[in-house]
């Protein structure tokens, strides 16, 4: 019985041999969520672009990132890490692994002020409720707007227990309305049509036309105007402000690979890096320069005010805004 | 039982329990303690329990009047409609909702009907899209377990009942109740314990946090807190739910054989009544829709798409395919020894339980135990399509096991001694004598299992490589990148080479020689 | 020769104590009412259930431990003798090789031995698509084959009409008296007894007792096999 197990492992064995890589070159290895796998991300493209550069092996290791941290602790063979979130990055800090960047930031184009001497950005964005024009006549003006919209709009959300926006999603109604959060989200409940675990499955009901407007990104119309051509999808701009995300690099300290982890820190503040963000990734670069942005990115409305939360506060509200949000969803 | 079999099925054991208690195991050390459960666990494990019983129950009723109706049928195509009636089951998860939506969804066809004959849209988010969705997914199964059933009742048993004028009434009071009331609790259990470890159905139609599940807690306790405590301690809930009603289970007849002999006709002289004709027509007319209405409407979004799928989807369907063959030779290799060894020690369960572990096992405290277990002799992205081969094939074990194991003791019992008297054993009795009496099992859990692995997510967050994507994997990432309708393109070809998978091996195991 | 030395089975309730031996080349039937243990007696000897205790020998040589594919005997059960899903041939020549490895010359042995038993040109045909009568034959041929010392015989043939069991019965006892084989035969039948065996053991009230003459035992049959023979 032995004897006949082989096979399977065989094939499993040759499959798996397929990624053995040439000795003598040096490897960085970065760990990334898994959109950087993709072929239709930014991934690719950036493994090329700094190949052609540093004479070494960038590889992704896709995955939850996070989670294989803390699990391998100093351990890992991590070098860098890519994709990190600003709700991580206090969990990431605790974990005592990553190095000081020691980069000079003062180029960036962020729209907020941004300090952090160990985690790098390398594009933002904000939340925003993305609806078709043709379905929806008269979007909402405002966030109070959206809330005393009739019931029968209906809105798909993301769950903030599993989804980066979603978690933005309930710090962003904790920030516009404070104390009255609760009743924002009490207003909300009945136009929500379900919550979802992640960004795709959200954004797949609405373009199916099974939802009227979806959690997403003020930069979601431009992918739809580039790619599709088509200019029937907008984001509502709200003055009360909209939620700022960006995403993060940064070094591990423990690296085998300190200079080619630290050339890979200044590739990703580069022109090339940076201007291939922008379709590539759907967001904003970090480090906006004359060119960066096609025109359909460019012609984007963008809000008047853009909240964002320090790393502490967000940790602090994190949980009772998750607590509030699920009391009411609840109900 | 021979040596090789005794250490085959003493290694299919070794390594099902490593993958399910020792994953568990691995996590909770790990943990170093269990963590307190709070409210919210305890309200996912509510919810958790009666949606479970309720699609079960749902599944079974539904299942009864259409089993019945394909048993007393014949008509052009019926094999066929058995075949696809079976599609659902071995869907992807992600392509039924898709299929699920476009026809019961806000604006799907259903709703559209609704409101054109001026009736009120209804939402189908929340509890009622939970079982909804599992009610898609396991209705199949339950109208081929109790289509078997129906055929294993002797086709004499029938002729008796005509010879003694036995109306329909009379049929189903003393043939059709006894044999229901002999596989229906079988079948309700085994949909039961499918439906407590089911985890991404519930996300998506579930409508918000009212309908979490203790597999989306274990999620969250892995993804968000960290809490390897609680993550661990919902799991053993989790296993003590499964094996409490695996135990109930015990108390009655299993489901058995549902691989063999579906279109075998019975003569039924009971049935040609206009009445109970109209009635059959009206059932199987309704199942076909429920159940292929939303495949159909995945295939109609899709099909133009499929032909201008960019390459990576195309590679990344080889490499599934790849894995499902490997997966599908492994779960053989793994569920044969322990069919083989159970039959051979009759009244012995041990065997036959720890297969049907996998069944109760989170498969995100797996993923997070191997990779502990593993991590220390080997580099995670090196071994992940073994490690995927490995997860599918137990996965799959314990269908294999249910379809194996009665054809398995029938044949000990029809032919062990014969071939013990003729020392039959060894490679020998494997090819004269296992592999031909098991082709039709073997071919429907070797098709069961392609299926499975086909649409199985497959690498394990923790083990992923940048070049082991699998199709449902490019799947989510084109989704991820806004190409929604290259998604549904790529949904068609995932469907449409599960579906051959199965429909090849099965076929395969059912052809004459 | 056959020995049971002291042996007891328990089964359940059922108990069965056994103490005799039997000749080499002997002819024995096994009578005795239904459920007193006839079938489990042949199951005893051949393999398949262990006995609580006592001994088998074969010529001396302690046979209580040897696997059933082992023992020097072949058994012919009341059905299921042939796999369904192999040929004539095929069924036959496993009674030479377990694993089917067969040369021209045991090819030959084969169609001999089908030869023999009455059966031509059907090597290449399922059972299914063969007479019960026809049926037995094959697994008589393949027993011929195995030419083991020992036959041991469940009902094989209860399923056929009296001419052709008679003529089935006839064909066991050249065989047997070709190979010298002693044979052990479970029987319902009294006019089996008689006509097959000179020696008959009596399985009742859980004892199976010593092969006795036939005759003698069917002429004045103790209160037990009377009541069973109608009498």
């Amino acid at each position: 019985m032995k004897h006949t197990l082989s096979p399977a492992l065989m094939i499993a064995g040759c499959l798996a041999a397929s990624n053995v890589l040439a000795a003598d070159t040096p490897e960085l290895i970065v760990y990334a969520p898994d959109y950087f796998g993709s072929e239709w991300g930014p991934g690719p493209a950036i493994e090329a672009g700094f190949e052609a550069q540093c004479a070494c092996d960038l590889k992704f290791v896709t995955g939850d990132v996070m989670s294989r941290l803390k699990l391998e602790g100093e351990g890992t063979e991590a070098d860098a890490v890519i994709g990190l979130t600003t709700d991580q990055t206090a969990a990431a800090r605790a974990t005592g692994l990553f190095a000081v960047h020691g980069k000079d930031l003062s180029g960036l184009t962020l729209p907020v002020a941004w300090d952090d001497d160990t985690f790098v950005p390398f594009n933002w964005g904000e939340t925003a409720f993305v609806y078709d024009k043709t379905r929806l006549d008269t979007p909402p003006a405002s966030f109070a707007d959206l809330l005393d919209m009739p019931d029968e709009v209906k809105i798909v959300i993301q769950d903030p227990r599993s989804s980066v926006s979603g978690l933005a999603l309930v710090l962003w109604i904790s920030e516009v309305f404070g104390d009255g959060a609760e009743d924002a989200w009490r207003k909300l409940k009945p136009k929500i049509l379900t919550v979802t675990p992640g960004w795709s499955e959200a954004y797949g009901l609405f373009t199916s036309g099974e939802a009227d407007m979806v959690l997403s990104f003020t930069t979601s119309p431009a992918y739809h105007i580039i790619a599709e051509e088509d200019e029937t999808k907008a984001a509502a701009i709200f003055p009360e402000g909209h939620y700022f995300m960006t995403e993060l690099v940064a070094k591990i300290g423990a690296t085998d690979q300190p200079d080619l982890a630290d050339a890979f820190l200044d590739y990703v503040l580069s022109d090339d890096f940076q201007g291939m963000i922008a379709t590539a990734n759907w967001s904003y670069p970090a480090r906006e320069f004359e060119g960066a942005l096609p025109a359909g990115f460019a012609n984007l409305p963008r809000p008047d005010r853009t909240l964002f939360l320090p790393e502490a506060e967000a940790e602090a509200r994190r949980d009772p805004a998750i607590a509030t949000w699920l009391k009411v969803m609840s109900e | 039982m021979s040596r090789a079999l005794r250490i085959g099925a003493a290694f299919a054991a070794a390594l099902v329990l490593t993958l399910t208690l020792g994953t568990l195991g691995a996590v909770l050390w790990r943990a170093e303690s269990f963590a307190r459960l709070g409210a919210a666990d305890w309200s996912a494990l509510r919810f958790t329990l009666t949606q479970a019983a309720v699609s079960a129950a749902l599944s079974v009723l539904l299942a009864i009047p259409a089993a019945r109706a394909l048993a007393r049928r014949r008509f052009p195509g019926r094999a066929l409609l058995i075949t696809l009636l079976g599609a659902p089951f071995i869907l992807p998860v992600i392509v039924a909702v898709m299929g699920i939506l476009a026809v019961f969804g806000r604006s799907g066809l259903l709703n559209d009907g609704l409101a054109a004959l001026g009736f009120d849209r209804i939402s189908i988010y929340g509890f009622a899209g939970v079982v909804l969705a599992h009610v898609f997914f396991n209705l199949p199964l339950a109208v081929r377990l109790l289509l078997q059933g129906w055929l294993d009742i002797p086709a004499e048993r029938f002729r008796l009942a005509a010879a003694l004028g036995f109306g329909p009434g009379d049929i189903a009071r003393h043939l059709e109740y006894p044999m229901l009331r002999a596989r229906a609790p079988g079948v309700l259990v085994t949909i039961f314990l499918i439906c407590l470890t089911s985890f991404a159905v519930a996300l998506t139609l579930g409508g918000g946090p009212k309908a979490t599940t203790v597999e989306l807690a274990i999620y969250q306790s892995f993804r968000y807190d960290f809490d390897l405590g609680r993550a661990a301690m919902l799991a053993a809930i989790q296993l003590a739910l499964c094996a409490t009603a695996a135990l109930l289970a015990a108390r009655f007849t299993l489901p058995s054989g549902f691989g063999s002999g579906l279109d075998r006709p019975v003569a039924r002289w009971d049935a040609n009544g206009p009445l109970l004709r109209a009635q059959d027509i009206a059932v199987l007319t309704l199942t076909s829709l429920f159940l292929l209405m939303p495949l159909l409407a995945v295939v109609t979004a899709g099909l133009p798409r499929i032909g201008g799928l960019p390459a990576p989807v195309w590679q990344a369907a080889l490499r599934s395919l790849a894995v499902a063959g490997a997966s599908t030779l492994a779960a053989i290799v793994l569920a044969l020894p322990l069919a083989l060894a159970s039959a051979a020690r009759p009244g012995r369960r041990g065997l036959e339980t720890i297969g049907m572990l996998p069944l109760a096992t989170s498969s995100l405290v797996t993923g997070t135990g191997l990779f502990l277990l593993l991590r220390p002799f080997a580099n995670p992205g090196d071994i992940a399509l073994a490690v995927t081969v490995a997860v599918n094939a137990a996965m799959a074990l314990p269908f294999c096991l249910r379809a194996l194991l009665p054809a398995a003791r029938e044949l000990e019992a029809d032919y062990g001694h014969l071939a013990q008297s003729l020392d039959l054993t060894g490679l020998a009795r494997l090819k004269l004598l296992i592999v031909p009496r098991l082709r039709r099992p073997l071919g429907f859990a070797a098709g069961l299992t392609a299926a499975l692995s086909m649409g199985d997510l497959g690498v394990i967050a923790l083990f992923a490589d940048d070049d082991s994507a699998t199709l449902p994997l490019q799947l989510y990432r084109l989704m991820g990148a806004y190409r929604m309708q290259d998604a549904a393109g790529a949904a068609v070809l995932l469907l449409a080479l599960s579906l051959a998978l199965f429909w090849t091996l099965d076929r395969g195991g059912r052809a004459d020689a | 020769m056959l020995e049971l030395l002291d042996i007891t089975i328990t089964q359940d309730t059922f108990r069965l104590a056994a103490d005799f031996r039997v000749e080499k080349g002997a002819r024995v039937a096994v009578i005795g009412p239904s459920g007193a243990g006839k079938s489990t007696l042949l199951s005893v000897i051949a393999g398949f259930f262990p006995a609580e205790s006592g001994r088998i020998l074969w010529d001396g040589n302690d046979i209580t431990a040897t696997p059933p594919g082992k023992r020097p005997l072949s058994i012919l059960f009341q059905d299921q003798n042939l796999f369904p899903h192999l040929t004539v041939a095929q069924n036959v020549g496993l009674g030479l090789r377990p694993d089917l490895r067969l040369s021209p010359a045991d090819y030959e042995a084969v169609t001999r031995a089908l030869t023999r038993t009455g059966l031509q040109g059907i090597e290449g045909r399922k059972p299914a698509t063969l007479s019960g009568g026809q049926q037995s034959r094959v697994a008589l041929a393949r027993a011929l084959l195995r030419a083991r010392p020992l036959m041991l015989l469940d009902e094989p043939f209860a399923a056929l009409g009296p001419a052709l069991k008679a003529e089935m019965l006839d064909l066991v006892a050249e065989i047997a008296d070709e190979t010298g084989a002693t044979v052990l035969m479970v029987s319902h039948d009294p006019e089996d007894a008689s006509r097959f065996a000179p020696e008959t053991i009596l399985v009742a009230e859980g004892v199976a007792h010593p092969p006795r003459p036939t005759a003698a035992l069917l002429d004045n049959p103790p209160p037990v096999l009377a009541a069973y023979l109608g009498q």
